[in-house]
C-alpha cells in the first residue's frame, strides 16, 4: 500500500526582509513517510521546526524545495508545487488540521463551528449538527454552551471545540498540533480514544505532543525533527 | 460535494490576460493575468494608489484597458471577450449575472426610493412585472440580509450605514449573479457592524456559490472571506497565492510589511 504522506528532502527558510534580509533557516532535508492507520509523532525541542513541518504538510507554509507528497483521491499530489485550487481541494477532501488555537468567526455558534467542515463537505445541516453534538458531548462541553460563540470560553473549552471541529470529518489524513496542551486528564484520555478510533478507520496522522505519557499512548513511530535542523 | 466537483472540473468564469491601464506616462495597472473559477473568492490587497481599484474597474468593464483582455464565460457556456460585447449585452450582464458592491452604498443604491423598490428594480430590469412577486422576493432578500421587513417601504437614506450596505448586497444578489465585484465593502463601517457584515457575506458567498473579486486594504477581511490573494504595489501584482499562505508565509518585502503592520486583536 502506498504511503499517505511522502515527504522527500523538503527545505524551508524564512527571509526576513524587514530585518535587513536575514535568512532564518527552519528545516532542511525533511524526509519521512506516513502510512494508513499510522500516527507519527514529531519530537524535538521548541523551535526545532515541528509546527513548521505540519504547516508545510498542510500547504500553509510554502517549501523552497523538495516534495510534499499527499495521497489525494487515489493519486499522489505534490503540495509543494500544487496550484492554490488543488491545495484547497486536498484540504476539503483529504487533510484536516487541528491547530493549537481556535480561530473562529465572531457570532457563529459553537455547534455550527464544529459542524461546518461536514456542511462544507455536502452533509445536511441537521445531520452535521447531530454529529457535532455527539462529539461536543463526548468532549464534555455542556449543551447549554452549544448555541454560544466559543470566543468567551476558557482555553481548555476552546481547545476541545477545536478538537471536535478537527475530528468530525472523515478525512484520511489528520495533522494535530498539541491537541492536549491545555486539557485535564479526563479530556486528554478522550483525545487518546479519538486518535485510536481514527487509526482503526485507517486515518494517517502526524502529531506534535509534548506530554510524554500521551505521546507514548498515541505514537506508532517517532520522527526526531532535530535531524532536520537547518542551522547545523 | 457540489462545491468540490465544480472547483475541480469547472472552467474559469473570468480570465484576465495581461491587463494594463496607463494614464499618459503613469501606469495604473501593469500586466495582470489570472483566472477566477466559479465559487472562488479572490482578494486584491494593497495600499491606496496600488492600482487595485483600477484593476476592479478594468475587470468589470467600467474602464477600457490600454492593453490585454478580460474574458467571461456567459450563462450559455461560451467565453467572450468583454471588450467585444455590445453595450446592451454588457448592461444585461451587469443587471443579471454580475453584482457590484461599492464602498459607499449611496453609489449602489437609489437613496430616495424605498428599500423594496431598490431591490425590486433589478428584477424589473430583467423583465419581472408581477408586483406581488417582486415584493415577495424583495421581502425575502431583506430578511436574508437581516433587515426588518417592516422597513421595506422606507428609503435607505433613513437607514444606518450597516443597513445600507446590507441593502446594497440584497439589491445585487436578487438576480442570482454568478460573479460579484466588491470594492472595500466594509470600508466605512464601525468594527462591530463590520463583523456582522463579514459574517453575512461569508455565509451568502458559500451558500450561493458566488465567485467574488474583492478589493480591500484590510488583511483581516481578506483572511476571512477569500480563498486566494493578489498583493498589488505600483500597479503590479507582486505576490499571489492561497490566502493563508500569503498571510502566514509572505515572501515579498512589501507583503511582509503589510502583514507585520496588522495590530494584534
Amino acid at each position: 500500500m502506498p504511503a499517505m504522506i511522502d515527504i522527500a528532502d523538503a527545505n524551508k527558510t524564512f527571509t526576513m526582509h524587514l530585518q535587513g534580509g536575514i535568512e532564518l533557516p527552519v528545516v532542511r532535508g525533511v524526509t519521512f513517510q506516513v502510512q494508513l492507520s499510522e500516527c507519527v509523532v514529531l519530537s524535538g525541542p521548541s523551535g526545532a521546526g515541528k509546527s513548521s513541518i505540519l504547516k508545510m504538510i498542510f500547504g500553509n507554509y510554502r517549501c523552497d524545495s523538495g516534495r510534499i507528497g499527499i495521497r489525494h483521491r487515489g493519486a499522489l499530489i505534490d503540495l509543494a508545487t500544487a496550484e492554490p485550487r488543488q491545495v484547497l481541494n486536498v484540504r476539503r477532501a483529504t487533510i484536516g488540521y487541528v491547530s493549537q488555537f481556535l480561530r473562529a468567526v465572531p457570532r457563529v455558534a459553537t455547534i455550527d463551528v464544529v459542524a461546518e467542515p461536514l456542511i462544507a463537505g455536502g452533509i445536511g445541516r441537521a445531520d452535521a449538527q447531530a454529529r457535532a453534538g455527539e462529539l461536543l458531548h463526548r468532549l464534555n462541553i455542556p449543551q447549554r454552551l452549544w448555541q454560544l460563540p466559543p470566543a468567551t470560553f476558557s482555553g481548555g473549552e476552546q481547545q476541545r471545540v477545536n478538537i471536535a471541529r478537527g475530528f468530525i470529518s472523515d478525512l484520511p489524513i489528520l495533522l494535530l498540533d498539541e491537541p492536549t496542551a491545555s486539557l485535564d486528564a479526563a479530556n486528554r484520555a478522550i483525545v487518546v480514544e479519538l486518535v485510536a478510533e481514527k487509526k482503526r478507520q485507517g486515518v494517517a496522522m502526524v502529531a506534535i505532543v509534548h506530554d510524554d505519557e500521551i505521546r507514548h499512548l498515541i505514537a506508532d513511530r517517532i520522527v526526531d525533527v532535530t535531524s532536520f535542523a537547518a542551522a547545523a | 460535494m457540489a462545491e468540490q466537483d465544480l472547483l475541480e472540473t469547472g472552467q474559469p468564469l473570468l480570465i484576465a490576460d495581461s491587463l494594463s491601464k496607463s494614464y499618459g506616462r503613469i501606469a495604473a495597472c501593469r500586466d495582470v493575468s489570472f483566472s477566477l473559477y466559479p465559487g472562488e473568492v479572490l482578494a486584491i490587497v494593497g495600499e491606496s494608489g496600488s492600482g487595485k481599484s483600477t484593476l476592479l474597474q478594468l475587470l468589470s468593464g467600467q474602464l477600457a484597458a490600454s492593453g490585454g483582455q478580460v474574458s467571461y464565460r456567459m450563462r450559455d457556456g461560451i467565453t467572450r471577450d468583454l471588450a467585444a460585447l455590445g453595450e446592451a449585452e454588457r448592461r444585461l450582464l451587469f443587471r443579471t449575472d454580475w453584482g457590484f458592491v461599492h464602498q459607499d452604498p449611496a453609489q449602489g443604491l437609489r437613496m430616495a426610493v424605498s428599500a423594496g423598490a431598490n431591490v425590486g428594480e433589478r428584477l424589473m430590469a430583467v423583465g419581472w412585472n408581477h408586483y406581488g412577486r417582486i415584493r415577495e422576493s424583495a421581502s425575502d432578500w431583506l430578511t436574508r440580509v437581516e433587515i426588518d421587513v417592516a422597513r421595506i417601504d422606507d428609503a435607505p437614506r433613513t437607514y444606518s450605514g450597516g443597513m445600507r450596505q446590507r441593502l446594497q448586497i440584497a439589491r445585487n444578489l436578487v438576480t442570482g449573479p454568478r460573479l460579484v465585484f466588491m470594492d472595500e465593502p466594509t470600508g466605512g463601517l464601525d468594527v462591530s457592524v463590520q463583523a456582522r457584515l463579514l459574517d453575512l457575506l461569508r455565509n451568502l458567498v458559500a451558500e450561493l456559490h458566488l465567485a467574488v473579486v474583492i478589493v480591500t486594504h484590510d488583511l483581516a477581511v481578506a483572511r476571512l472571506l477569500s480563498h486566494r490573494v493578489m498583493v498589488m504595489k505600483g500597479g503590479r501584482v507582486i505576490e499571489t497565492g492561497l490566502t493563508d499562505q500569503v498571510l502566514d508565509d509572505p515572501r515579498e518585502p512589501y507583503t511582509q510589511l503589510l502583514v507585520s503592520s496588522i495590530l494584534p486583536p
